[in-house]
């Protein structure tokens, strides 16, 4: 049944799940949110499994319709939600929060206000057909999600169930992870021995801005030039979302979750994967630091992320509202 | 620095928390890509605890590990052990593939400049495509997109200095030692020698890519008038 009638789609506003995982042997990225642990929490707060699919809103937020009896959505992320009812009335809802709405209602999701995207998640999920066996969007591919593109004025979402909304709305404080603002964590690595020493100190060291050409693949940074010791290509070798790779113009570049599986460039260091939601947050013109660790500690704050997830899932998500 | 192509004993190196990777060397040869799907192979056949997905390449077999289950020094400890075990051949199946190829003219706008490279006619250079055994040692850059060793050294000729802007879906193209297929339309520098009309990559189908890695294939000549 179609639960949602898209009024306005936002800037880039896209159906992602936590992505099709297995097939990289294959060319085929993961894809999925580009900041998988906020859609997780979305999920959450909706009372659905944490991959569920749901919007991942870029910049701006789309503008919806409610078409089912009612909806209970939930908003991961710093957006503004606005509400009018189908007599005209309006409010204005939390974002980490659930809220249940009624036919007729109109939702309409303001400016990324903090970080560069949000994620809506509707009870039961946005039950698109899965391709290669998930919901998420990709874009370069054409397959997933809504027809395989970003969401546009007039797409119907259909919901999994129309089962009316029960129990409580839930709440919570936005995470520490999230508003944690610190350095990205990363691991040198694996080709940090075709580097000089003083590109790898200057990783460490330096102030990356993100330029306007990243996307959902990967995001390119402005600052100083990293210095190859030898050539600047290497025999095709695989990559992953957190891969920095550094090509002949000497700038990184940080694969996002639609990056290739493969790449000719040497990679000097790999984001430690509790911090790739940190680098789905960064909006161009941000500004970021990377801090070197250890397999261990990259290990470690990911088993911590995990054990935060667990916690949150064990004990419902928070106060009552 | 410096690499032998294939290294007695693989390196060990992480990508952070997420995977390790076992690097045999550092060059396009086929002993390299064995050995990497040999090793993924025995995986498979055996596969150490938290193990999530594989990723081989021309030189390197990716390993993806799931945090909760394994560790970085476990997981290197149980490929050590796999990698030190005796030989074995790679798996998978290894399916042998006969792929159609309309050699040269519009579908093969580059097969004279090769040819004119290795010193051979254009019919030589397309006797030797289609003679030589070629094999999947990776797909990548492109969903289903196969890397092929096995081309005749002679067709060595490089990459275009300024890659073409689009390289029609089904192009078959020569560099760097290497045989690649275009699965979609896509911009690439490789030199286009001809092209095929079988589909190598559909989302809905089961398996999605119809070549894996480890599978051989032949090209065959047709004329696509014929």
């Amino acid at each position: 049944m179609d639960a949602l009638r898209v009024l306005a789609p936002g800037l880039l506003t896209s159906v992602q799940d936590v992505g099709r995982p297995g097939l990289r042997r294959l060319g085929v990225p993961a894809g999925g949110a580009a900041d998988p642990p906020t859609l997780r929490l979305a999920n959450l707060l909706a009372g659905n499994p944490q991959g569920a699919a749901a919007l991942e809103v870029t910049h701006g937020g789309p503008t919806l319709e409610v078409l089912a009896e009612s909806v209970r959505v939930a908003l991961a992320g710093e957006c503004a939600i606005g509400i009018q009812d189908a007599g005209g009335h309006r409010g204005e809802a939390a974002a980490w929060s659930s809220l249940t709405l009624r036919r007729g209602d109109r939702l309409r999701l303001g400016r990324v206000a903090s970080g560069l995207r949000a994620y809506l998640a509707v009870a039961g999920g946005i039950a698109v057909a899965p391709v290669l066996g998930s919901a998420a969007t990709d874009l370069r591919g054409g397959w997933g999600g809504l027809r395989g593109r970003a969401l546009r004025a007039g797409d119907l979402l259909p919901l999994a169930s129309d089962r009316p909304a029960g129990g409580g709305e839930t709440r919570l404080d936005p995470p520490p992870w999230w508003t944690r603002d610190g350095a990205v964590r990363a691991v040198p690595g694996p080709q940090d021995g075709h580097f000089t020493a003083a590109a790898l100190e200057l990783l460490a060291t330096a102030q990356w801005t993100v330029t306007p050409s990243s996307d959902r693949t990967g995001l390119r940074l402005d600052g100083p030039e990293l210095e190859h010791r030898g050539a600047a290509e290497i025999v095709s070798d695989a990559c992953l979302p957190g891969s920095i790779q550094v090509p002949g113009s000497r700038r990184p570049i940080v694969l996002l979750a639609d990056g290739g599986t493969t790449g000719g460039y040497p990679k000097i260091a790999t984001v430690a994967s509790a911090d790739l939601g940190a680098l789905g947050r960064l909006r161009p013109g941000a500004r970021l630091r990377f801090e070197l660790v250890d397999v261990a500690t990259a290990e470690r704050l990911r088993r911590e992320l995990e054990a935060w997830f667990a916690a949150v899932a064990r004990g419902g998500t928070g106060t009552p509202s | 620095m410096s690499f032998v192509p294939s290294q007695p004993t693989p390196r060990f190196l992480a990508a952070a928390d997420a995977a390790v990777v076992v690097e045999f060397g550092d060059a396009v040869d086929e002993a390299l890509s064995a050995r990497v799907l040999a090793l993924e192979a025995a995986l498979r056949r055996r596969p150490p605890p938290g193990v999530v997905e594989t990723v081989p390449t021309l030189r390197s077999l990716l390993v993806l590990y799931d945090v909760l289950v394994t560790g970085h020094d476990a997981l290197v400890a149980a490929l050590r052990e796999l990698v030190s075990g005796p030989p074995e051949a790679p798996g998978g199946g290894g399916a042998e593939w006969s792929i159609p190829v309309d050699y040269g003219g519009e579908a093969g706008p580059d097969l004279e400049e090769v040819a004119a490279a290795a010193g051979m006619s254009p019919a030589a250079t397309v006797a030797a495509h289609t003679g030589a055994l070629h094999r999947v040692a990776m797909l990548g850059h492109l969903p289903g997109l196969p890397y092929l060793t096995g081309l005749p050294a002679a067709l060595g000729l490089g990459r275009h200095p300024e890659p073409r802007v689009r390289v029609a879906a089904g192009s078959v193209a020569v560099a760097g030692g290497l045989t690649c297929i275009y699965p979609v339309a896509a911009p690439g520098g490789w030199r286009i020698i001809g092209r095929t009309p079988a589909r190598l990559f559909d989302p809905a189908a089961a398996p999605p890519a119809v070549l894996a890695p480890g599978d051989r294939v032949r090209f065959v000549a047709v004329d696509a008038a014929g």
